[in-house]
């Protein structure tokens, strides 16, 4: 019974590609690993070291959001990635007193650290080590630092060009928390959700991208 | 050799070129740069590897007093010209689809009588501590070098593990939601100044896979392709997977699968 409504409601959402998106219905036919899929799974699970720490594993769990852009490659028809995106919104958690712009100093220091959160034998980080936001991997932020990435787009004089009012505030505050609440699937993380950054260093970095004396938006 | 030195020199000047704005304010790229010339004065570390590595080959070692002379890498005991090059495969004997270090193990283990555990022990180099296995593979991939890269896949297991890596290529996970995907997907991005390849091209996956084993200057040591693919998952914030694990013998065969028909430049140099 659950196999049938479970095979049905794939067979609505095959149709929804073919009808919604024509040129990506033939791309979307097969997911990755095809018909090995459950068995890479299983692969993948068991190449670890059985004595690893519980929470290096937990880093290992996939939500509902990654199964499904793994699914898609990245690429969910838009009814999908809708409700993704509906799901990633929920998620959003705001500094207790409410203020969503901070520092933008603090925010210039968070953009640039690329370091922390890395586990295991090899090259571990050391514990309490700094987690950065490290924007600048992929993103042109200030003008004076050129060692930019280009994964993401240019932010450079973001609050010059979008403003600062409250609406653009929340946005990046959210989008920053919870990139797949605007793009699901996107390639940016989910510093909020996954607690990798605090809320309020997420309104430091949401002060760099837009006060007007940051050096975004300033030389 | 010779050759293989001036290409060097070539991408060493593009490199140059392209950081070249960056030396004034960023402190690190010139660093990197310094150390870059410093090891391109007497050619490719890796070379010395290599040479220690032929050495390591024929040599009689282990509990029974064998060399590696007899191992057979894919393509008959003792042929390693282009055996590199068309590895991973699927292996009768093992029944498995095998890189060339996990072959090399079995070798190893098989011919000379070590123990696995004892074998893999160093499996990469640290400061003070070498590696047989860094040395054995970058011989085995220099006998490569100059020969295309020809993993077909056409045995259904090998067939199977390009299926599986492409799975484990996509797969996101962990606190920053990474995948291989996320930053190999795409042509022509960048991470800070760092060039990315696209891994699902043939171009991408070409220009990867084909300077590998390679000396990594930032690391002052050559890393084998296990050694990579490891580390990128440690930069994806995942636990590391055990040395020789089917998970990444399974991304090397998608990725050389991809990169079949690009020829050999290796011992590679790399930032």
């Amino acid at each position: 019974m659950k196999t049938k409504a479970a095979s049905f409601s794939s067979l609505v959402a095959a149709l929804g590609i073919a009808l919604a998106t024509p040129a990506l219905a033939q791309k979307a036919a097969e997911a990755p690993g095809g018909q090995y899929a459950r068995e890479a799974e299983q692969m993948f699970r068991t190449s670890f070291r059985a004595d690893n720490p519980t929470y290096w594993m937990t880093r290992l769990e996939q939500d509902e959001t990654m199964k499904t852009c793994l699914q898609y490659r990245d690429n969910p028809p838009r009814k999908i990635g809708e409700k993704l995106e509906r799901l990633n919104k929920a998620t959003v958690r705001y500094p207790v007193d409410g203020k969503l712009i901070g520092d933008w100093k603090e925010g210039e220091k968070l953009a640039a650290v690329g370091t922390g959160g890395h586990i295991g034998f090899i090259q571990p980080d050391p514990a309490g080590r700094l987690r950065g936001g490290n924007c600048y991997a992929c993103h042109e932020l200030a003008k004076k630092e050129i060692a930019y990435g280009t994964i993401g787009p240019s932010l450079r004089e973001f609050g010059k060009i979008r403003g600062k009012d409250e609406g653009t505030i929340k946005y990046v505050y959210d989008k920053i928390y919870n990139s797949n609440a605007f793009t699901a699937c996107t390639n940016m993380p989910r510093f909020g959700l996954h607690s990798w950054l605090t809320p309020e260093q997420i309104t430091h970095i949401v002060a760099f991208l837009i006060d007007p004396e940051s050096p975004v938006n300033k030389d | 050799m010779f050759h293989r030195f001036i290409k060097t020199l070539a991408s060493a000047a593009c490199f140059a070129a392209f950081a070249g704005p960056a030396l004034a304010q960023d402190s690190k790229v010139a660093d990197e740069l310094a150390k870059y010339r410093e090891a391109l004065a007497d050619g490719n570390p890796a070379d010395l590897l290599e040479v220690k590595g032929e050495g390591l080959w024929s040599e009689k070692r282990g509990p029974r007093s064998a060399s590696l002379e007899q191992c057979d890498m894919g393509l008959g005991p003792g042929k390693l010209d282009g055996a590199y090059a068309q590895l991973p495969k699927y292996f009768k004997d093992t029944g498995k689809v095998m890189d060339v270090e996990s072959r090399l193990v079995h070798c190893m283990v098989t011919l000379q009588g070590f123990k696995p555990e004892e074998v893999t022990k160093n499996w990469y180099s640290r400061p003070g501590t070498e590696s047989d296995i860094e040395a054995l593979v970058t011989f085995i991939g220099a006998k490569s070098n100059g020969k295309p890269i020809n993993v077909p896949a056409t045995h259904p297991e090998e067939a199977k593990m390009v299926k599986m890596g492409e799975y484990i290529f996509y797969r996101r996970s962990g606190p920053q939601d990474f995948s291989c995907a996320i930053c190999h997907g795409q042509d022509g991005k960048r991470i800070r100044l760092q060039d990315l390849g696209n891994l699902t091209t043939k171009e991408g996956a070409g220009v990867a896979m084909k300077t590998w084993p390679s000396y990594r200057v930032s690391q002052g040591a050559v890393w084998t392709m296990q050694r990579r693919l490891i580390d990128c998952m440690r930069q994806a914030r995942w636990p590391e997977p055990n040395y020789l694990a089917d998970s990444i013998i399974a991304l090397e065969t998608y990725l050389q699968k991809t990169a079949t028909g690009t020829v050999m430049e290796t011992p590679g140099i790399k930032r």
